[in-house]
């Protein structure tokens, strides 16, 4: 097992690498850098002296050396619009992106754990219906979609919530059903699946048969087999949450990771969309990787 | 010969096709036709200019409701242009970014996935690896850091969705490249000294293509959700160009005042994105119902 994890920890340390290039090469390709760092306002003087600080006259490797070594002593650069490092300015509002994918998260288990084990055991019944709706709307409906109805009909219409911007645990409700519906989805359909799966299964029907409580057999025996693709899946969707919930967190005027990068693009602050993009890229590597260590080593059948 | 039900390329249904749309499930059609229509007669259909500007019609209630201006059947924007002019123009934008990005991907997708799958070695490894990388990419991120350095444009979001939707083809086609290529009507086509172009292509592929068709249909819907997600964040279709993303953006800020700025193109993407997924989960279970995986 360690021999395995050790080969998927280099394959993620490659995968970021390839990132770091990537996002190196995309500036340096769509045209010079200057343009993109500097206002277009900017004076032949500043354009020279940004020039040498960049060390935009040394040849591509150097450059591209340069870039990475700063990277590993985690110097992230400046903001020019913000006038402030990016370092601290990505910390705060990844806490905050951290705080509602968490929050998202919590809540699409409570929903989808339940119903997808009750919808396996009344296949075809009015509950397996309404987790079908269920799922089929959450995978369907992009939470921006769903997040800007809702504020209009709990906020402005129902005046329940507030309609955007982070403070108490009311501001959290509405972002985080609206990403945990998306995100039960999926659990739901292969909890479900998953479930069906194991209840016809041997050791289901010995557990039965030696007169075991049928919650027991449920939610104990099966679901702890049955669990299995859906954790894994509960891992790699963390990782979208924290990274894809960019629209969401707009619609919300959420202060985290998406709004810091929608914003930026408005700026044409390039230095922060790069720093975002690495580090969300990386946050997706980084919990893949762990979720195949867990899988590694919940499932012995993997387990080497 | 005992594998005589393994040689005949296409199965034949009962009853052939229209017995077979017959039992599609109508809601999703009838919204999907509707919005193809209204896409493609954009330019007749549409009772005014998406972009006239009328500041003595700003902000009008749709017709159906008190206030409402005659013949601004969803009401009017901040600029007194007609919402649902704006929306049959949006739909236009919307079905022709998904199509060409979704068809870009198809034939690029299917052709590595067949390079892939058949010829293994170093072409599958290198495709494969390919496929990880760009899995593993964050879509509109990546479609932030292209808009900032280019600049918004329709073919922008149609290369980004091409770019990354022709993994999704190249994984699928190369699973089934291989669950096929080891079957006896193969063999015998090689053995009878058949290239292997023409194995692919004659033998092969028409075996995969329900599958990539259930694919197609059912990534319609993930790319007209990151072409709306894109204009909402101003990195998609420029304005005043209309796109749905772009008007919930734009009516936001109106959310207390004028609910109709953002419930008509919301519901828009709502009723598409729903429909196609429907449609294509009825395929994949009529046309492939192998397919659970998709």
């Amino acid at each position: 097992m360690a021999r395995q994890i050790g080969m998927s920890v280099v394959q993620a340390l490659v995968t970021l690498w390839i990132t770091t290039v990537v996002i190196f090469l995309l500036v340096r390709i769509t045209g010079s850098p200057v343009d993109v760092i500097l206002p277009q306002t900017a004076t032949s003087e500043q354009r020279e002296a940004t020039i040498k600080r960049l060390g935009l006259d040394r040849p591509l490797a150097y450059q591209y050396w340069l870039y990475l070594s700063r990277l590993l002593q985690g110097d992230l650069g400046r903001s020019y619009t913000l006038n402030a490092d990016i370092g601290p300015l990505l910390r705060d509002h990844f806490w905050n992106t951290f705080r509602l994918a968490s929050a998202a998260m919590a809540v699409g288990v409570t929903l989808a754990v339940p119903l997808g084990v009750l919808a396996s055991v009344s296949r075809g019944g009015p509950l397996d219906k309404l987790a079908s709706i269920i799922a089929l709307g959450g995978m369907s409906l992009p939470s921006f979609i769903t997040g800007i109805l809702a504020i209009l009909v709990f906020g402005v219409w129902l005046g329940w919530l507030p309609i955007y911007g982070a403070g108490s645990w009311k501001h959290f409700v509405l972002p985080a059903v609206t990403l945990g519906w998306f995100n039960s989805a999926g659990i739901l359909r292969l909890l479900r699946s998953g479930m069906l799966d194991v209840l016809g299964s041997e050791y289901v029907k010995v557990a039965r048969a030696k007169g075991l409580a049928e919650s027991s057999v449920l939610w104990k025996h099966a679901l702890r087999n049955a669990a299995l693709p859906a954790l894994t899946f509960l891992g790699f969707s963390y990782g979208i949450l924290l990274a894809g919930a960019i629209t969401t967190e707009v619609v919300f005027a959420w202060p985290g990771l998406g709004t810091l990068a929608s914003d930026s693009v408005a700026r044409r602050d390039f230095p922060i969309i790069q720093a975002v993009t690495l580090l969300t890229s990386a946050t997706i590597i980084v919990i893949n990787l762990s979720v195949d260590v867990v899988y590694a080593m919940l499932d012995p059948r993997i387990r080497r | 010969m005992a594998d005589t039900a393994e040689l005949p390329v296409r199965r034949r249904r009962e009853g052939g096709l229209i017995r077979t749309f017959r039992r599609a499930p109508l809601v999703p059609a009838a919204i999907m036709m509707v919005m193809a229509t209204m896409a493609a007669g954009a330019g007749v259909l549409a009772p005014h200019s998406p972009v006239a500007i009328r500041m003595d019609l700003a902000l009008k209630p749709p017709s159906f409701v008190e206030g409402g201006e005659p013949g601004y059947f969803l009401g009017t924007d901040p600029l007194g242009r007609d919402i649902l002019s704006r929306l049959m123009h949006g739909a236009r934008a919307s079905l022709l970014v998904a199509g060409l990005s979704i068809g870009f991907a198809t034939v690029v997708g299917t052709g590595l996935g067949l390079l892939a799958g058949y010829s293994g070695g170093s072409a599958d490894i290198l495709i494969m690896r390919a496929v990880d990388v760009v899995l593993t990419f964050p879509v509109i991120l990546l479609a932030l850091i292209f808009v900032v350095t280019i600049g918004p444009s329709v073919w922008v979001v149609t290369a980004i969705l091409a770019l990354v939707l022709w993994s999704r083809f190249a994984r699928l086609v190369r699973g089934e490249v291989l669950s096929w290529k080891e079957r006896e009507f193969v063999t015998y086509a090689r053995a009878t000294g058949a290239s292997p172009l023409r194995i692919v292509v004659v033998h092969l592929l028409p075996n995969i293509t329900n599958s990539i068709v259930v694919l197609a249909t059912l990534q319609v819907g993930f790319a007209i959700v990151v072409e709306a997600s894109l204009s909402f964040l101003g990195a998609g279709i420029p304005p005043p160009a209309p796109s749905w993303g772009g008007m919930i953006a734009s009516g936001r800020a109106y959310l207390e005042t004028a609910w109709w700025l953002v419930v008509f193109p919301a519901l828009a993407v709502a009723l598409t994105v729903l429909s196609f997924n429907l449609f294509g989960d009825w395929l994949r279970d009529t046309l492939d119902p192998t397919l659970r995986q998709l």
